[in-house]
C-alpha cells in the first residue's frame, strides 16, 4: 500500500476487475489467483481464451501457470531483480513508452540509473530464472498493449515488498500502461473489507480518505466536526502495537474481529504480548484463539446480520444488507463502540444507523463524498465519487496521478537480500500460501463441506527434497524454524522448486504463523512472512 | 451488432440482431422453443435435437434452431406435426431412462424436461415399451455440497460446457459411448477424486434435478448483499428461512461478479449460523468465562479503558467488518480513547 500511494499518489487498484478481461497482455506476479481472489481468475482465464497473453511470476508453479504463456519461476524474495531486468531489456530494446515518460513521470534519469545493476547475468543468477525467458517476457509485457500487472501477498508480505510494489508501478509507467482501461497496476486486496476499513481511517497515520493525522490543517478539519482535541502523532502499527505490548507500554487491547494467535506472523510473540496486556477486550462472533486469551469478551455479528457497506478490491462501494435478525444477543460493532463511548463520556456517538454513519463519512472524506445510501440503493459506485451526481471511477490516473506534482514517480531500487536467509542449520524457504477452501480460518473451518474438501494442513515439498531427507507423501514431520515448530503432514509435489517448501495457515492445529517471521518492511510495516528459513525432521 | 435483420416466426413479423440464432430471437420474443441443451452463458452445441424449427423460403428445411443464425426474409415455422413428431421421439428416449419421482425432485416444477415433455407430450404406450433399465444407477454424493444422480442427468452437456467454458476447469466430461454415456469426472472416478472446485455454477446450469445442492431448502425470502469473504466483493443473494441463512446465489445484477461465485461465497455462508457462535457478552473471573448482560460488561470495558486512555491503548479493527463499523471504530480510538493506535489487521 505504502508503495503505490508514494509513486502512483493512490494505493488501490488503478482498474476494475471485469477490465481485465479486456487486457491484451497480464502480469501476475506474488499471486495465487485461483484460490485466493477465483472471480478476479475467471477474468483472466476468460482473458487468456479471448487470445491475449498471461505471463505468470511466482515461486510456486501455481494453477495458473495452465493458462500462462511464459511462467517465471523467481526464487522467493527475488522480485525486484526480476522486474528490474524485464525492464532493462525493454530500455536497451526501446519498447519503452518515451513520450509518456516525459509528460507524465518524473524522476526517471535515478531510476534509469539504478537498472545497472540489473544486467542479465545477475538478475539470471539471483531470480534463477534463464536470461532468454525474462527478454521473452519483457518483450511480451512491453509490446502488447493494454497491459495490466496483478499482484498480491506475494508481493507485499516482504521485508522489501515496498520495493516490490514500486518495481510494478516503475514497469507500468516505463510502458505508458496506467491510466486507460485494462491497463495499470492492480493490489488484489485479501479480505472482503481491506480497502474499506483503510478508505474510513483504520490505520494509525491516516483519517478517512488517506487525510494524515500530522497535517494541521486535517487535524483541525476533524477537530471541529467531532469536536474534540485530538493527536497529531501517528499511531503505531498493528505489528508495533504487538511489540509495544510485549514491552509493556501499552496497558489495554481493543481487538475486533481479529484473530492473531494464529494470523500473526511470528504468532508466539503476539501470543505472549497480548498475554502480557493488563486487559484485553475480543469482538468477535467465536470462541477464537485468540478470545480466549482476553479478559471481556463481546460478541458481535456477522455480515448477514447487519446492514452496512464494504468496499471491494477496485474501490467499489457495496450495500451489505441486514439478511438475518442477530443471533443470540450478539450486536453490531458499531453500536458496541457507540455505547462504550456514550459510557466514556464521547460526543458525536448518537447514530440512529449504518446510514447516519456514512453520512459522517462522506461528509469528511473526499473521495466519499458523493456516496449515499440512496445512491447505493440502485447501485454500487467506485471512489473516488466526490460529487452526488458524479458516476464514480472505474480506472484512476487517467489526466494526472494522485501525487503531489500530478506527475508518476520512477523510483530508484536496488536489490536486498531477504530478511532471512537459509543455512546449514535452516536450509529450506518455507513460504506461505492460502487455500481455496478457507478464508484465515474462524469463518471457514466452521463449515463442514469446506473441511472434507482441505482438511488439514499440508507441508508442500519438492520430490527431490522429500527424498534427500528421506520422507514420503502422507509422513508427519516436524518444520522448524528460528522461532518455533510445529508438525505436519507432508505432501510431495513438484509445485514447489527445489529448496522451497509451502503451508498454508489457516489449521489451529498446525499455527503456521509459529514459524514466520516478523521482521518489518521499513516503509509499509508487513511482516515478511512469504521468506521464512526453516528445516524439515522427520518424526 | 446493431444490425437489424427481419425475419417471420410462427407468421409473426420479429426483428432480431445479426448474429443472433433463431432459438434465441424466438425465446427473446417470449415464443417457446423446447429445449435442453442450450443455455445462454454458453456456446450452442445441438446435442438435444429439441429445438428443431421448419424454415420455409429459399432455405427449406428443417434445422436445429440453436444453431441457426437468423437471416433476412427468413420463415420460421417452430410447430408442425412432422417437428412435433420427431421431437416426441427424442424425448420418450430420454424418459425411458429417467427417473420419473418428480415429486421427490428438487426441480420440481422448475425442471426443463417437465416443460418439454408438457409441450410436446409423450405416447405413453410407446414409453412403456422403452422403459428397458430397472436398475438405478448409483448416485455420486462424494462431493459435501452437493450430489450428482445419473438417473436424473439428460446428458445435455450443460455441466460440462459450463465448467469447460466458463470456468476453465474441466474436471467432468463424457464418458463411455451410447446407451452407456453419463457424466463423470476424468476416468469415470467420483467426483471428490476430480480436479472440481466446488463452485457449483454446474449445480446452477443443471435445467433438471440431476446436479443438486445437498440438504436444499426453500427460502422464504431472499436478500441482497455482499459475500463476506474475499476482496472479490461479489454480489450475493441470501435466502432466509426462519430467520436462518438456507441458499446462497451470485447476484447477476452485481459488476464485480455478474452473477458467478466460488465455493466460498456459495457454499460459506453456513458459519453464519453455526452452534458456536458467541450469544452473549462473556467476562473472565478467576480464570473461567462467566455469561453477562451487555450493560455489565460495557461498563466493565469503559471503566477500565477510561483509566488507560492516551497512548497506552491501542485497537485492532477488523477488515471483515461494515466501513461503519470500522468507522465508528476509529472514531473511538482516536476521539475517546485519544489516540492514533488504530490498526486492521491485514495490511494488504
Ligand atoms: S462445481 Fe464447478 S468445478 Fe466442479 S464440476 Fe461443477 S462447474 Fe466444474
Ligand atoms: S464468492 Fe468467492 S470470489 Fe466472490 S467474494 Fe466471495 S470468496 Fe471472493
Amino acid at each position: 500500500m505504502a508503495g503505490l500511494a508514494t509513486s502512483l499518489g493512490s494505493g488501490s487498484m488503478t482498474n476494475t476487475i471485469s477490465e481485465l478481461g479486456g487486457a491484451s497482455v497480464i502480469l501476475a506476479i506474488g499471486t495465487n489467483t485461483t484460490a485466493t481472489h477465483p472471480i478476479v481468475a475467471l477474468q483472466v482465464k476468460n482473458a487468456v481464451r479471448n487470445g491475449s497473453k498471461l505471463i505468470v511470476a511466482n515461486p510456486k508453479e501455481i494453477e495458473l501457470c495452465k493458462f500462462a504463456d511464459i511462467f517465471l519461476q523467481h526464487k522467493p524474495g527475488t522480485d525486484v531483480p526480476l522486474l528490474m531486468g524485464m525492464m532493462r531489456v525493454i530500455l536497451e530494446e526501446e519498447l519503452h513508452d518515451k513520450s509518456f515518460i516525459q509528460s507524465r513521470c518524473e524522476d526517471f534519469d535515478a531510476f534509469e540509473k539504478s537498472l545497472a545493476e540489473f544486467d542479465l547475468d545477475t538478475v539470471e543468477k539471483l531470480t534463477g530464472v534463464p536470461q532468454d525467458k525474462i527478454i521473452k517476457a519483457a518483450r511480451i509485457y512491453a509490446t502488447q498493449t493494454p497491459a495490466s500487472i496483478i499482484y498480491c501477498m506475494g508481493i507485499t508480505q516482504h521485508v522489501h515488498g515496498t520495493d516490490n510494489v514500486l518495481a510494478t508501478s516503475n514497469l507500468a509507467l516505463l510502458t505508458g500502461n496506467i491510466g486507460k482501461p485494462s491497463s495499470g497496476v492492480n493490489p488484489l486486496r485479501g479480505q472482503n473489507n481491506v480497502q474499506g476499513a483503510c478508505d474510513v481511517g483504520c490505520l494509525p497515520n491516516v483519517y478517512t480518505g488517506y487525510q494524515a493525522v500530522a497535517i494541521p490543517e486535517i487535524k483541525n478539519k476533524f477537530e471541529s466536526a467531532w469536536g474534540v482535541a485530538l493527536s497529531d502523532t501517528p499511531g503505531l502499527t498493528h505489528t508495533k502495537i504487538f511489540d509495544a505490548c510485549y514491552e509493556g507500554s501499552i496497558s489495554t487491547l481493543y481487538l475486533v474481529g481479529e484473530n492473531p494467535v494464529l494470523s500473526e506472523a511470528d504468532a508466539s510473540h503476539a501470543t505472549e504480548a497480548m498475554k502480557k496486556v493488563d486487559f484485553m477486550v475480543v469482538q468477535d462472533i467465536f470462541m477464537t484463539e485468540t478470545a480466549e486469551l482476553a479478559d471481556v469478551v463481546l460478541p458481535a455479528v456477522t455480515f448477514a446480520e447487519e446492514d452496512g457497506t464494504f468496499t471491494n478490491t477496485e474501490r467499489r462501494v457495496q450495500r451489505v444488507r441486514k439478511a438475518i435478525d442477530p443471533v443470540g444477543d450478539a450486536k453490531p460493532d458499531w453500536w458496541i463502540a457507540c455505547e462504550l463511548a456514550k459510557r466514556l463520556n464521547g460526543k458525536g456517538f448518537e447514530f440512529s444507523g449504518p446510514e447516519e454513519i456514512m453520512e459522517e463519512i462522506s461528509s469528511l472524506t473526499p473521495a466519499y463524498k458523493g456516496i449515499s445510501y440512496a445512491r447505493l440503493e440502485k447501485g454500487s459506485l467506485q471512489w473516488p465519487c466526490p460529487t452526488t451526481d458524479h458516476p464514480g471511477t472505474p480506472f484512476l490516473h487517467a489526466e494526472k496521478f494522485g501525487t503531489d506534482s500530478g506527475k508518476g514517480k520512477f523510483k530508484p531500487l536496488t536489490y536486498r537480500k531477504p530478511g532471512e536467509e537459509t543455512d546449514g542449520e535452516f536450509p529450506l524457504i518455507l513460504t506461505t500460501d492460502r487455500s481455496l477452501y478457507h478464508f484465515h480460518s474462524t469463518m471457514t473451518r466452521r463449515v463442514y463441506g469446506l473441511n472434507v474438501l482441505a482438511k488439514e494442513e499440508l507441508l508442500n515439498i519438492h520430490p527431490e527434497d522429500a527424498s534427500g531427507l528421506g520422507v514420503e507423501n502422507g509422513q508427519m514431520v516436524k518444520v522448524v524454524s528460528r522461532r518455533g515448530e510445529v508438525a505436519v503432514k507432508v505432501k510431495v509435489t513438484d509445485i514447489c522448486p527445489l529448496g522451497t517448501v509451502s503451508m498454508t495457515f489457516h489449521f489451529a492445529e498446525t499455527p503456521t504463523n509459529l514459524l514466520t517471521c516478523c521482521e518489518l518492511d521499513p516503509v509499509a510495516k508487513t511482516p515478511g512472512t512469504k521468506v521464512c528459513a526453516v528445516r524439515v525432521e522427520g518424526l | 451488432m446493431a444490425d437489424k435483420i427481419e425475419l417471420t416466426i410462427n407468421g409473426q413479423s420479429v426483428k432480431a440482431d445479426k448474429g443472433m440464432t433463431i432459438l434465441e430471437t424466438a425465446l427473446r420474443k417470449g415464443i417457446y422453443i423446447p429445449h435442453l441443451c442450450h443455455h445462454h452463458d454458453l456456446d450452442p452445441v445441438g446435442a438435444c435435437r429439441l429445438c428443431l424449427v421448419e424454415i420455409a423460403g429459399k432455405w427449406t428445411k428443417i434445422a436445429i434452431s440453436c444453431k441457426t443464425e437468423v437471416q433476412d426474409g427468413m420463415v420460421v415455422r417452430t410447430e408442425t406435426p412432422e417437428i412435433n413428431e420427431m421431437r416426441q421421439v427424442t424425448l420418450e428416449l430420454l424418459i425411458a431412462d429417467h427417473d420419473t419421482d418428480c415429486l421427490a425432485c428438487e426441480q420440481n416444477t422448475k425442471c426443463a424436461l417437465q416443460r418439454v415433455a408438457d409441450h410436446v407430450g409423450v405416447n405413453k404406450e410407446r414409453l412403456q415399451r422403452l422403459k428397458s433399465r430397472e436398475v438405478k444407477a448409483p448416485i455420486d454424493d462424494s462431493n459435501p455440497f452437493f450430489n450428482f444422480d445419473p438417473n436424473r442427468c439428460v446428458l445435455c452437456g450443460i455441466c460440462v460446457r459450463t465448467c469447460d467454458e466458463l470456468q476453465n476447469v474441466q474436471a467432468i466430461d463424457f464418458a463411455n459411448r451410447g446407451l452407456g454415456t453419463k457424466i463423470a469426472g476424468f476416468g469415470d472416478k467420483p467426483r471428490i477424486e476430480s480436479n472440481c472446485e466446488s463452485c457449483g455454477e454446474c449445480i446452477v446450469r443443471c435445467p433438471v434435478g440431476a446436479l443438486t445442492e445437498k440438504d436444499y431448502m426453500k427460502p422464504t425470502h431472499q436478500v441482497k448483499t455482499v459475500c463476506s469473504f474475499c476482496g472479490c466483493g461479489c454480489g450475493l443473494i441470501l435466502g432466509v428461512r426462519d430467520n436462518r441463512l438456507v441458499s446462497a446465489r451470485g447476484d447477476v445484477s452485481s459488476p464485480a461478479n455478474k452473477g458467478r461465485l466460488c465455493v466460498k461465497g456459495r457454499f460459506g455462508y453456513k458459519f453464519v449460523n453455526h452452534p458456536d457462535r458467541l450469544t452473549s457478552p462473556l467476562i473472565k473471573r478467576n480464570g473461567e468465562f462467566v455469561k453477562a448482560e451487555w450493560d455489565e460488561a460495557l461498563d466493565l470495558v469503559a471503566d477500565t479503558f477510561s483509566k488507560n486512555k492516551g497512548e497506552k491503548f491501542a485497537a485492532i479493527s477488523s477488515a471483515k467488518t461494515t466501513n461503519e463499523d470500522n468507522y465508528v471504530l476509529q472514531k473511538f480510538a482516536r476521539a475517546v480513547m485519544g489516540t492514533n493506535n488504530i490498526d486492521h489487521c491485514a495490511r494488504l
